[in-house]
């Protein structure tokens, strides 16, 4: 199943196993928008309405539970199923599309209600507020910080039978039962007979058996609602049985080379390497307190040592100035007061609010959503570093960007200063990729890189090295955590390159007396005497022995390739692999044998199989936790699940999701269509920047829509690499997609007289571009509601620079983020298209204006986000302004 | 009389090397199996060509045909991935040269899929299909284009592949229109790109064959849709892997250009095709153009036999 994702066109040398899956008898099912070069290659493709997966996947959750679809033994046994849920909880069947708790003034959950029902009240681990919910909105904390699960108490109370009303599984099936192949049919444009075939495909080739991988990218996180998409597919998945099993699973692939390294060890504001939580003034105060606030005493599973991975990473960054009577340096870490997400730092630059941007590998001006916004920002800083490989749009903003045209920027009084660093190209450097298994692969350097072009590994350390010698006569207290940074790294050549190898080794961890690198985080202490930089990481240098490096070729080793790489943790290639044999320890079945507990191996008995074990070596199956216990002891020989706070696979989320319990369907944020499921139109509790810079399409409720009748997606190419800045600067690439274009049907190419080869003009209420028209009955218009709507793609590659030269897609987009993890919505929003190229200079804003205006934008940027209930009544209608064509006044956007 | 040339110097089975005088120590006759059924239409397989042979990048226009922006194959392309997208309800024939065929007007009925396609979809056939393959040089077992070369430029290299040498071609252009594929081309730009004037073509990288190495471009492929090897085992493997796609239920699986009885003798490059050989612009049953050429001879010959009989009667008749 590959839905969300264009895996031959993004990840084509990952598609060579789904094409040799297919060899060896799999079928591949595609559910997207268009027909891709995914869709050709697959056995079937079912088209759908952009931004309405978790309708389609609730339905097939339906259709599971309501013809007893699921791997029974498995989802009592594995998940939450069972597990019973306060009598305070209320359902969106109740509530019109929202859950309980639910506060419209701040737009927030108190999720007290979500909660388990517990023998003796809520447990430790479940005491968040609306407070907390609306502090983990602004600091994308939500989900305990992505890889943490649900933070739950041990022993819930639990009905094995699956009867008692309030246990997960009726709530579940419940909350689902709406999700009919009618109302498929009715909200995603899908017909019913292809709903039913995938669904009916999906189901029969799980349980027992047989398994069913499950394939995802961008394609769904980036959305409002982005994290309940991959919850749908995780319900789903664990209902059939395929979660911790060969052939099973949810492949979440990353968009480039290493974006899981850069989550693993982050560039992201409110992570700390291996998903410890970035420190909240006022939240997180004392060592304690952060670590309580990961560990949560009373929850069970491996965060129990949570102790060990702070205490090792802040060994890592203050070296021996780190010691048990300081709490390791607690006090030198900085503390978020805030969101400090890339899209309210570009508002904030807007506003005058930031001094100076890095960037790195990265070009917003072009990859990121609302490209205008994110050029105005970036000229009105102090200054920009930007190192890459080309003189890319993101350092040629001032001088040449659309803004430029329009006489927004004025390259004379820019202010910015730009900082180009030539930067050295994977092939000349070495280093890791961490890929979307988890697997570090290290790569050599293969030749030095040219001129002034260095390694980002060369860059931060000179620079850090050059900083601390500025301020090496400083006595000021707040220069201590840079003076006292353990920032000592071996150099070599001419350019004194720092060793990449050393890093790896610091990251691995290493016994501070001895050196000895660590060869699990098992082995690392909370008492200062180990320090490691990344726990999850901690073995990649076992035995001295820089393991990502290792080169076996498949054909010499097990299916399971463990000496090809190194996967953390601890190179185990799958995660939650006890779920790969039944309660009592046995496989499933002969064909899905992958781990099992031998009686006869070791003193008294061990798991073995194909795999390192994601499981004590020795806990055997019938293990049963003493009375009350919580971490690592807490899990009992049946939970496979050993992250999560009561060892089981979530159907529920009680707590940690910011916008909900259960996945449910609401429309993305711009959308031709009211809600056909609930009086709640999209996520309430999304996160919105609602200023006159950020406008929004009106959507229904809101009148007016029709302004911009057309639904968009965005997404790549093979021929070019994200922004382009890899791609369009190099001839025989930039030559192999040399011009922006957009995709229409057939349909929508006679409607609104579009020839094929020619211009289209794509408007939003941000910006207008312009791209050559590629008429194709890849794409199809869908009926939805009872009423046609037509969808066109756009590929997002394009900008001022390079040799091959367009306009942008993402200026067609507006921020507004899901509420968990503030990824923006960027694979979804609604558009006009007219024929013809785009006007030029101010005339250009006069065209977007002109729209705006029509759909009253221009008098309320803004869209209502509570549409049922009470919340709903206050301004669902924008002033109707009935004019249509174009309109002298209008060019200056202001109100007639 | 008898004749020039062996039966099958000229069309047939063969071992071109051998034919070409290589003795045994010779290494097996190399080339590439396509199997278009898995091909992603990456392109991979045309930048590792460009970068490994230097060769120009020159076309920075969209054609707004699919995704082919390449064109075809020509001095500056050595392989051309085509992209034929096939709408619902198929024609049992095709328009040469066309890649995408319209469908009927009331083909799309908002969304639903229109009688014909339902039936088409129950025969087993797909109702929208989006074929890619990576076209090259055939390295045919009997090659005009090396047989009418004057210069010897073009030769049949020792793994049975046909390969042009820059430094002795002198441009004559004889070569370009005796393939039957339309393959061989001369170099017309850009400016100060290399060999300009001088044919071009796929050498199957002669010099990473003669270093033990593969091909680039099979080797950038990520699916093996190229595949490179002996031509024997290729064709072997080529068989089975139709039997496995007929058994799976893809009638339209075939091959093209492994037969050593057709017009060019069998190509060292050959196809797996999962609709007819024009609808991704092959020639249906190429030939060799110098296939001819014994029968012209002897035809000549028996012209010249004829007239100098003729002339000899003649003599005899005034000798009486």
């Amino acid at each position: 199943m590959i839905q969300g994702s264009n895996m031959a066109e993004a990840h084509p040398v990952g598609f060579q196993w789904v094409m040799e899956a297919k060899a060896r008898g799999a079928k591949v099912y595609h559910v997207d928008p268009r027909f891709t070069r995914t869709s050709a290659l697959a056995d079937k493709h079912v088209p759908i309405r952009v931004g309405t997966d978790i309708a389609f996947l609730g339905g097939i959750i339906n259709h599971v539970l309501s013809n007893d679809l699921d791997f029974r033994e498995y989802v009592v046994a594995y998940t939450n199923a069972a597990t019973i849920v306060s009598e305070d909880y209320v359902d969106t069947e109740d509530l019109d599309g929202l859950f309980s708790g639910f506060d419209p003034e701040s737009r927030t959950y108190d999720p007290q209600s979500w909660q388990y029902e517990s023998e003796n009240g809520h447990g430790a681990a479940q005491a968040d507020s609306a407070a907390d919910q609306e502090h983990q909105r602004e600091t994308a904390s939500g989900m305990q910080n992505e890889s943490h699960g649900m933070q739950v108490g041990a022993h819930p109370r639990r009905d094995e039978t699956l009867q008692h009303p309030r246990c997960v599984f009726q709530i579940l099936k419940r909350h689902y039962a709406r999700y009919t192949p009618e109302m498929v049919a009715r909200t995603c444009g899908v017909s019913e007979e292809d709903f039913l075939e995938v669904a009916q495909a999906w189901a029969e080739n799980s349980r027992r058996d047989r398994t069913t991988a499950l394939v995802y990218s961008v394609g769904w996180t980036q959305h409002s609602v982005g994290v309940q998409y991959i919850r749908t597919g995780a319900i789903l998945q664990l209902l059939l049985g395929n979660m911790g099993r060969p052939g099973g699973g949810i492949m979440a692939l990353r968009g480039h080379a290493s974006i899981q390294g850069s989550t693993d060890i982050p560039t992201l504001f409110n992570l700390l390497p291996g998903y410890l939580p970035m420190p909240s003034a006022g939240v997180h105060d004392t060592l304690d307190g952060w670590i309580d606030a990961v560990r949560l005493p009373g929850a069970k599973g491996f965060w129990g040592n949570a102790r060990s991975y702070g205490v090792n990473l802040l060994k890592a960054y203050w070296g021996e100035q780190a010691t048990p009577e300081n709490d390791f340096c607690f006090d030198y870490m900085p503390r978020l007061t805030g969101d400090h997400g890339t899209y309210r730092t570009v508002m904030d630059m807007i506003d005058g609010k930031v001094k100076g941007y890095f960037l790195l590998g990265q070009n917003p001006a072009v990859g990121s959503a609302h490209g205008r916004a994110q050029r105005l920002g970036m000229a009105n800083l102090d200054w920009v570093v930007v190192r890459d490989l080309f003189e890319i749009e993101s350092a040629t903003f001032w001088k040449d960007s659309p803004e430029v045209e329009t006489g927004e920027i004025v390259p004379e009084q820019c202010r910015t200063e730009v900082f180009l660093m030539p930067a050295a190209s994977h092939v000349e450097k070495e280093g890791t990729f961490t890929q979307t298994q988890r697997m570090l692969q290290w790569r050599e350097k293969a030749l030095e890189a040219p001129g002034d072009c260095r390694s980002e590994l060369w860059f931060f350390y000179h620079l850090g090295r050059m900083v601390r010698e500025r301020y090496a006569d400083s006595t000021l207290d707040r220069d201590r955590p840079l003076l006292d940074l353990a920032w000592d790294y071996p150099v070599h050549g001419e350019r004194d390159e720092p060793d990449a190898e050393a890093v790896l080794r610091e990251i691995n961890g290493y016994e501070v007396e001895t050196g000895r690198p660590l060869s699990s985080f098992n082995e690392m202490k909370d008492d200062g005497s180990t320090l490691g930089g990344c726990w999850i990481y901690t073995g990649v240098f076992k035995d001295g022995v820089n393991q990502a490096a290792r080169r076996k070729p498949g054909s010499e080793q097990s299916e399971v390739a463990p000496e090809w790489g190194w996967a953390w943790p601890a190179n185990r290639r799958m995660l939650y692999n006890r779920a790969s044999a039944d309660p009592e320890g046995r496989p499933w079945s002969e064909n899905k044998a992958y781990l099992w507990w031998d009686p006869e191996a070791g003193e008294a008995g061990q798991w073995v199989g194909k795999d390192v074990p994601d499981f004590e070596l020795t806990k055997s199956p019938d293990y049963v936790p003493p009375e009350g216990s919580d971490g690592v002891v807490g899990i009992a020989g049946n939970d496979p699940f050993i992250m999560q706070g009561d060892g089981k696979g979530a159907l529920y989320v009680p707590q940690g999701l910011v916008d909900g319990p259960m996945p449910t369907h609401y429309e993305p944020v711009e959308s031709p269509f009211r809600n056909p499921m609930y009086g709640q139109q999209g996520n309430p509790v999304r996160k919105e920047y609602d200023r006159p810079d950020n406008p929004m399409n009106p959507t229904p409720p809101q009148l007016h829509g029709e302004v911009y009748p057309y639904v968009f997606t965005t997404s790549r190419l093979t021929e070019h690499h994200t922004a382009g800045g890899m791609s369009r600067y190099v001839a025989r690439l930039a030559e192999l997609q040399p011009e922006m274009f957009i995709e229409v049907s057939p349909t929508l190419a006679e409607q609104r007289g579009l020839e094929n080869g020619g211009w289209a003009t794509i408007i939003t209420a941000r910006s207008a571009i312009e791209a050559r028209v590629l008429v194709t009955e890849r794409l199809v218009p869908l009926r939805v509601d009872g009423r046609e709507v037509h969808q066109v793609w756009l590929p997002y590659h394009w900008g001022q620079g390079g040799i091959v030269t367009g306009d942008s897609a993402n200026d067609l987009f507006g921020i507004s983020l899901d509420p968990n993890v503030l990824i923006q919505e960027s694979k979804v929003g609604t558009c006009d298209v007219i024929a013809g190229r785009r006007p030029t200079g101010p005339a250009l804003r006069s065209l977007v204006m002109d729209h705006q205006h029509r759909a009253g934008v221009d008098l309320d940027p803004g869209s209502p986000i509570v549409t049922t209930g009470p919340a709903s009544e206050v301004s669902q209608h924008r002033d109707p302004v009935e004019r249509w064509g174009p309109d002298d006044d209008s060019s200056d956007g202001k109100t007639p | 009389m008898t004749s020039l040339f062996n039966e099958f110097d000229l069309w047939g089975p063969l071992d071109p090397a051998a034919d070409a005088g290589y003795g045994e120590d010779k290494p097996k006759r190399k080339g590439f199996f396509t199997d278009t059924s898995i091909c992603i239409g990456c392109k991979a397989c045309e930048v590792a060509c460009k970068e490994w042979n230097d060769v120009p990048a020159d076309h920075f226009d969209m054609t707004a045909t699919s995704y082919d922006n390449s064109h075809s194959l020509n001095s500056n392309q050595w392989r051309h991935v085509a992209f034929i997208e096939q709408p619902r309800q198929r024609q049992p024939t095709v328009d040469l040269g066309m890649p995408t065929r319209r469908p009927a007007e009331d083909d799309i009925l908002g969304g639903m899929l229109a009688d014909g396609a339902e039936e088409a979809a129950q025969d087993g056939v797909p109702d929208f299909r989006w074929l890619m393959s990576s076209d090259v040089c055939k390295h045919c077992t009997h090659a005009a284009c090396l047989d009418v070369c004057p210069t010897g430029s073009l030769f049949r290299s020792e793994f049975g592949t046909v390969v042009v040498q820059d430094d002795i071609c002198n441009g004559c252009g004889y070569c370009v229109p005796a393939c039957p594929y339309g393959v061989i081309e001369r170099r017309r730009g850009p400016e100060g790109a290399k060999n300009v004037g001088i044919a071009q073509k796929c050498t199957l990288c002669y010099d990473r064959l003669g270093a033990g190495q593969q091909p680039a471009c099979s080797q950038a492929c990520p699916t093996q849709s190229i595949q490179f090897g002996d031509v024997e085992e290729l064709r072997e493997r080529a068989e089975q892997r139709v039997a496995r796609l007929h058994e799976a239920g893809v009638m339209d699986a075939r091959l093209y250009g492994n037969d050593p009885h057709d017009g060019v003798g069998g190509t060292g490059a050959f196809f797996l095709l999962l609709d007819e050989p024009e609808v991704y612009g092959f020639p249906p049953d190429p030939v060799v153009t110098t296939r001819d050429l014994p029968r012209m001879f002897r035809r000549a010959g028996a012209a010249a036999g004829a007239l100098l009989a003729g002339a000899a009667l003649a003599f005899v008749g005034r000798s009486r």
